[in-house]
């Protein structure tokens, strides 16, 4: 068949792949440094740990078990509520600030998003401490606090899981706010007109037709916040003290601290299952809501 | 059909004249930054009326749509529905429905759902709400599709999801943006003489803004000319397209053939008008105007008015002497374009199966009219 006939298009299934060869570079980095250390990690979580550190190449399924304890329960459910909590703040915050960038003036927009994205021009360590300047006994809160004479006493703002879901929620907002940006950029105002003059309320027109119109937005910034969020080890460490520990804290722990690297390795593992369960669930959830793109 | 035994929306059985206009417009103003989109306008809208306001884009018409939508308030003036100002009230609580001009139906939501949306949101049975959804898609035959998504449809069946949507609320108003402007042409014309007859089955009240003049005579009952913010003309199609008050609503109307000239001394019934091409003979025009002679002002005339003839006519209407310049075959009717000056053309037409003799290029030719259908317009 002759192959340059673009007038048809190609047929389902049957995909011409002549410039498959120019993803080769791209497959074979990620073959090589994603797939084939991620093949590692998992035979490590079946070894187990040496006398000294090492790793002993014997198979058990002990490390996946250890993580029944309850002490494990605990890490995790943490980890997963100081997620959610920090997904739903992003996005409480992150919507309303989404939309006004997206409904101002064209001129403004690439100005606004620039605002959101500039905190990225700063190295996060270095903004994590800076949180820990604010935060703490003397720190730049509680200085306005008394000064305005609302408290008498510091309150206890560093190392408290206020302050990792703090610091999670600063960390993370902008990817809240520019997968939600696309989505509202993309939404017709019209329909919003619509619905108002249908009798909806402003909660009903948010609820009823700006929110299922800009599901694909909602679903990609909530995945992006909670993704980094639960696997967050900076944060927790330096802005949560020891209390405040999470699923990261507890990789990073057994891995460089106890030099346990199979039961790190099995840690991982757990984590990424969650974090696959998740992805699985929103995206259900997106699909059946058909977004606007369905719609046209 | 099962639904025609009760029909879903009937007119108002008051009397017309009893009750207060369905909207009194009274001296809105809309400025947007130094420009005044909407100067100083006033109408009223009567009980089953259709009422159009037409006019070239960017005429402020779309503006007071909206403000009778709600979507904006006036700077000055009032605006009430039913006898209440609407001044500050939202759109979701007016008693008006707007009909898109892109339609804005809800891409995520089945037709049935899009129609119910508005009775939805008032919080109606559900019971009931299936029943009015189906009487409204009855009306615009959309029954069959209560479940396909808006993307199924074609254009045709989206408007008519559009109109469902806002008749379904038995609104006091329904407002029409542009309403056939996506459809194309044959399917445009069909649908203007469904909207007319789904509008006066219903009883409803419609304010439609349209920057086409043929579709609002052919719905309207009164028509609104609006131009540059201001309101020049309202009234019945035939009044505005017959006795337009200004150059602009003539020509805005349909075909006007004008002639430049001065004004001059009474003359029977009229008043000698000389036209500015002195190899023009004095024309008799029928004015109530008193202006003095002298005054230059322009003649003006609806091609269906101007009969042709080979030979200077013996009646004693006005005459003006042409010569054809081009033939141009339309099917129904043939249009013709006559020089009846250097650089001045008339266009009149004649039907096409009348016996009169045709005209070819370069042939010479008397345009005559009856004295009444000319107008004179003063600058």
């Amino acid at each position: 068949m002759p192959s340059h006939d673009l007038s048809s298009p190609p047929k389902p299934g049957q995909s011409s792949c002549r410039s498959c060869w120019l993803a080769a570079p791209g497959l074979l980095w990620m073959g090589l440094f994603f797939l084939a250390p991620l093949a590692l990690v998992f035979a490590i979580s079946f070894a187990s740990r040496g006398t000294y550190g090492g790793i002993v190449w014997e198979f058990t399924a002990a490390n996946y078990l250890d993580l029944w304890h309850p002490l494990y329960g605990r890490i995790l459910g943490q980890s997963l509520w100081y997620a959610s909590l920090t997904t739903a703040i992003c996005f409480s915050l992150g919507f309303p600030l989404a939309y006004m960038i997206a409904r101002s003036p064209a001129r403004w927009q690439p100005v606004l998003l620039l605002l959101v994205m500039l905190p990225f021009w700063t190295n996060f360590l270095v903004r994590t401490y800076a949180w820990m300047i604010v935060l703490r006994q003397d720190g730049l809160v509680n200085g306005l606090l008394l000064a305005l004479g609302i408290v008498d006493a510091p309150l206890e703002l560093l190392y408290t899981p206020t302050a990792v879901v703090i610091g999670l929620v600063y960390g993370y907002l902008p990817f809240m706010v520019l997968p939600l940006y696309v989505a509202v950029e993309r939404l017709d105002p019209l329909l919003v007109e619509a619905a108002w003059d249908l009798y909806a309320s402003r909660w009903a027109v948010f609820t009823q037709v700006v929110v299922p119109l800009t599901m694909p937005g909602i679903v990609g910034g909530c995945v992006l916040v909670f993704i980094p969020s639960i696997g967050s080890f900076i944060t927790p460490d330096l802005l949560g003290g020891a209390r405040s520990m999470m699923i990261g804290n507890l990789i990073q722990h057994e891995y460089l601290v106890v030099r346990d690297w199979p039961l790190g390795s099995a840690v991982s593992f757990v984590l990424m299952a969650i974090v696959m369960a998740a992805v699985v669930l929103y995206y259900r959830h997106a699909a059946r809501t058909p977004g606007p793109l369905e719609g046209r | 059909m099962a639904t025609s035994s009760t029909p879903p929306f009937t007119a108002s059985e008051q009397s017309l004249s009893s009750t207060p206009p369905t909207i009194d417009v009274r001296g809105i103003v809309r400025r947007h930054g130094a420009v005044t989109a909407v100067d100083q306008v006033s109408f009223h809208v009567r009980r089953g009326e259709f009422f159009s306001i037409l006019g070239p884009s960017g005429a402020g018409k779309t503006s007071v749509l909206r403000m009778l939508a709600g979507f904006e308030d006036p700077d000055e003036g009032d605006l009430l529905i039913d006898g209440q100002s609407m001044l500050g009230v939202p759109p979701n609580r007016r008693p008006v429905n707007l009909v898109f001009q892109s339609y804005a139906l809800f891409p995520h939501l089945t037709v049935f759902e899009n129609v119910a949306f508005g009775l939805k949101m008032r919080r109606v049975s559900s019971a009931l709400i299936d029943e009015q959804v189906r009487r409204a898609l009855a009306m615009v035959k959309l029954i069959g599709k209560e479940a396909r998504m808006p993307a199924q449809l074609s254009g045709g069946e989206q408007q008519r999801v559009a109109l469902a949507r806002a008749l379904v609320n038995t609104p006091a108003v329904v407002l029409l943006d542009e309403p056939l402007a996506a459809l194309d042409q044959q399917l445009r014309q069909a649908m203007q003489v469904e909207l007319k007859s789904i509008q006066e089955q219903a009883g409803l009240t419609c304010v439609c803004v349209t920057h086409h003049q043929e579709e609002a005579m052919m719905m309207s009952d009164r028509i609104a000319v609006m131009h540059q913010g201001r309101m020049w003309q309202v009234g019945s199609p035939r009044e505005v397209y017959e006795r337009p008050c200004s150059l602009f609503v003539s020509r805005f109307l349909g075909v006007s053939n004008e002639v430049p000239g001065t004004i001059g001394a009474a003359i029977g019934e009229g008043r000698l008008f000389q036209p500015a091409d002195n190899e023009q003979a004095p024309l008799t025009v029928r004015t109530e105007s008193t202006e003095p002679a002298g005054r230059s002002a322009t003649l003006s005339l609806r091609p269906e008015h101007i009969r042709m003839a080979q030979e200077r006519p013996s009646t004693s209407d006005p005459v003006l002497s042409g010569e054809i310049e081009k033939v141009l075959f339309a099917g129904s009717d043939t249009k013709y374009l006559v020089r009846i000056g250097r650089d001045r053309f008339w266009e009149t037409r004649m039907t096409s199966g009348t016996s009169l003799p045709a005209f070819a290029a370069g042939d010479p030719v008397f345009l005559h009219w009856s004295l009444a259908d000319a107008r004179l317009f003063f600058e």
